[in-house]
C-alpha cells in the first residue's frame, strides 16, 4: 500500500505521520488524529459540517486529501477554544443559543472564524453570506447569525481594550 | 465513501508534471482545487489510477493584465481570490459578478475557474463568462502550447479538449474592444446548487455604440450555450427597448432547457428572457445616468 509522510501543523502542534493518498483530510483529523469535533455530515461538499481552518482559510476537509495538506497548518474546532477557556465565537453559540443538536457547530464555528478575521465587524447579511456553505438543520439559523454577531462584538471590544 | 485506491504525484515544478503525465498517459488526472474531482472520486464515478496534484507548482496562482490588454488567469488562482479581485471589480464586470456565486465560501477557498472550465460540467458558471468574453485556454505540454477557444474547449459533459499530456495552464481574456459592462444572473435554488439558470452578459462599446455583445447561458442545455444570433443582433447597435427585446429573445430562442427538479422548461426558458432584459437593461440605465 502506498504511503506518503505528510507534515502538518494541526491547531499549533506539528504532525508527522505516514498516510495513504486516499486518506480524506476530514478522515486523517477524526481517526489518525482522535480530533472528533470535526463532524462528516453529507460527505458529498454540501453541507459545511467538515469544515476546517486550511492557513486560516475556511475549506471542507471531506474535500481535500491529507497528503494535500502537507507543509500546511490546519485549524480544527479543538484549536478553537478549550472548555476551560472558550473562543469568543464559541462564547457567543453558548449565549445566544446558536445550537441545538450540535452537529454542524464545530463547522459553524470555523466558518465564522474565517469570516470574523476578514471582516470584524460584519452586518447581519456579511455573516449569513459567510455561512452560506454552512446548513444546520435544527435552529433556523436565526441564533447562529446572532451568536456570530455577538462573538463580533465581543471581540472588537476585547480588541479595543487591548489597544487603549 | 472512500475512495478507490490511487497513486499520488506531487510534481513541484510544470516540467515534473508534463513528464508523469508523459509517464501515464490517460490513466493519470490534473488535481488543483479539487472541488469538482474529489466529490466524483468519493463517489466512484471517477477512478483515476494516479492523481497529479499541482498546487505545489510555484507561479499559477495569479490574475494579471498582460501587456497586450489580455487578462491571464492562473490554473492556481482560486475563485475567492477573484471574488475578491480589485482589478476584476474595476474592469471585468461579468467575472466580478460570477465569482461570488460559485458555489459557496469554503468551494471558493479552494476551487479555481481553470479547473472548473477542464471539469466541463454543462451547469458550470465560469464557461458561460468564458464564452461571453470570447475567452480561450491555454494547454501546455513538455512541447509547447497552444490555445483553445471556449467555445472549442468542451467537447461533451464533462469532457475537454485537452490532450493526456496537456495541462490547462491558465485562461485568457482578450484586450477589450471597448469599455465593458455587464453581469452575470444565476437563479439557484438556495447558495451551493447549480444554475436553475445562468445568463451571463459582456459588452464592449464605445460611447453608446456596442462594438461587440457576448451572451450565453448556463443550465439550459446539454452544454453552456453562447447566443450567437442574441450577440450579432446587438453588435453595432446601441441600446434601447427594441434591441434589448430583439436580444432576450434570441437568447431565450437559443436556451434548450429541460423540465427537472429546478424548473419546467418552459419556465426557465422565460427566465432566460427575464435575465438578458434585465441584464441589459441595466447596461442602458448604467450608460444614460
Amino acid at each position: 500500500m502506498e504511503e506518503r509522510r505528510i507534515n502538518v501543523l494541526v491547531n499549533g502542534e506539528p504532525k508527522s505521520v505516514d498516510v495513504e493518498p486516499r486518506l480524506l483530510l476530514a478522515h486523517f483529523l477524526r481517526e489518525v488524529l482522535g480530533l472528533t469535533g470535526t463532524h462528516i455530515g453529507c460527505d458529498t461538499t454540501n453541507c459545511g459540517a467538515c469544515t476546517v481552518l486550511l492557513d486560516g482559510l475556511p475549506v471542507k476537509s471531506c474535500t481535500m486529501f491529507a497528503v494535500m495538506v502537507d507543509g500546511h497548518e490546519v485549524m480544527t474546532v479543538e484549536g478553537l477554544g478549550m472548555p476551560s477557556e472558550l473562543h469568543p465565537i464559541q462564547e457567543g453559540f453558548r449565549e445566544e443559543h446558536g445550537l441545538q443538536c450540535g452537529f454542524c457547530t464545530p463547522g459553524m464555528m470555523l466558518a465564522a472564524k474565517a469570516l470574523l478575521d476578514e471582516n470584524p465587524n460584519p452586518t447581519e447579511e456579511d455573516v449569513r453570506w459567510g455561512l452560506s456553505g454552512n446548513l444546520c438543520r435544527c435552529t433556523g439559523y436565526q441564533n447562529i447569525v446572532k451568536a456570530v454577531l455577538w462573538a463580533a462584538e465581543k471581540l472588537q471590544s476585547e480588541a479595543g481594550a487591548i489597544s487603549r | 465513501m472512500y475512495p478507490s485506491r490511487f497513486h499520488y504525484e506531487a510534481p513541484r515544478s510544470l516540467a515534473e508534471a508534463f513528464s508523469v503525465l508523459q509517464a501515464y498517459g490517460d490513466e493519470a488526472k490534473v488535481l488543483a482545487g479539487g472541488q469538482s474531482l474529489i466529490p466524483l472520486i468519493k463517489l466512484r464515478f471517477s477512478a483515476p489510477a494516479v492523481i497529479v496534484d499541482i498546487n505545489n507548482i510555484p507561479g499559477l496562482d495569479y490574475h494579471e493584465e498582460d501587456s497586450d490588454g489580455s487578462l491571464n488567469i492562473g490554473a492556481l488562482c482560486r475563485h475567492r481570490t477573484l471574488e475578491r479581485s480589485p482589478l476584476l471589480r474595476s474592469r471585468y464586470p461579468t467575472m466580478a459578478a460570477c465569482a461570488p456565486l460559485i458555489s459557496d465560501p469554503m468551494v471558493r477557498t479552494r476551487g479555481t475557474l481553470v479547473g472548473s472550465l477542464c471539469h466541463a460540467d454543462p451547469q458550470g458558471d465560469w464557461a458561460s463568462v468564458m464564452l461571453a468574453l470570447g475567452g480561450d485556454i491555454i494547454a501546455q505540454s513538455a512541447k509547447g502550447e497552444r490555445a483553445i477557444p471556449a467555445s472549442q474547449f468542451v467537447v461533451g459533459p464533462f469532457q475537454n479538449a485537452l490532450e493526456p499530456n496537456e495541462i490547462a495552464v491558465r485562461a485568457r481574456v482578450p484586450a477589450s474592444k471597448g469599455t465593458r459592462s455587464g453581469t452575470y444572473l444565476k437563479l439557484e435554488r438556495r447558495v451551493g446548487d447549480f444554475a436553475t439558470v445562468g445568463v451571463a452578459v459582456a459588452l464592449e462599446a464605445s460611447g453608446s455604440t456596442i462594438n461587440r455583445a457576448g451572451i450565453a447561458l448556463t443550465g439550459v442545455g446539454p452544454s453552456n450555450i453562447q447566443c450567437t444570433e442574441a450577440e450579432q443582433a446587438l453588435a453595432g447597435k446601441t441600446l434601447n427597448a427594441s434591441t434589448v427585446e430583439q436580444a432576450a429573445r434570441l437568447a431565450a430562442q437559443a436556451a434548450q432547457p429541460k423540465t427537472d427538479v429546478r424548473g419546467s422548461a418552459e419556465y426557465k426558458r422565460h427566465i432566460v428572457h427575464t435575465f438578458v432584459m434585465r441584464a441589459l437593461s441595466n447596461q442602458q440605465q448604467a450608460r444614460a445616468a
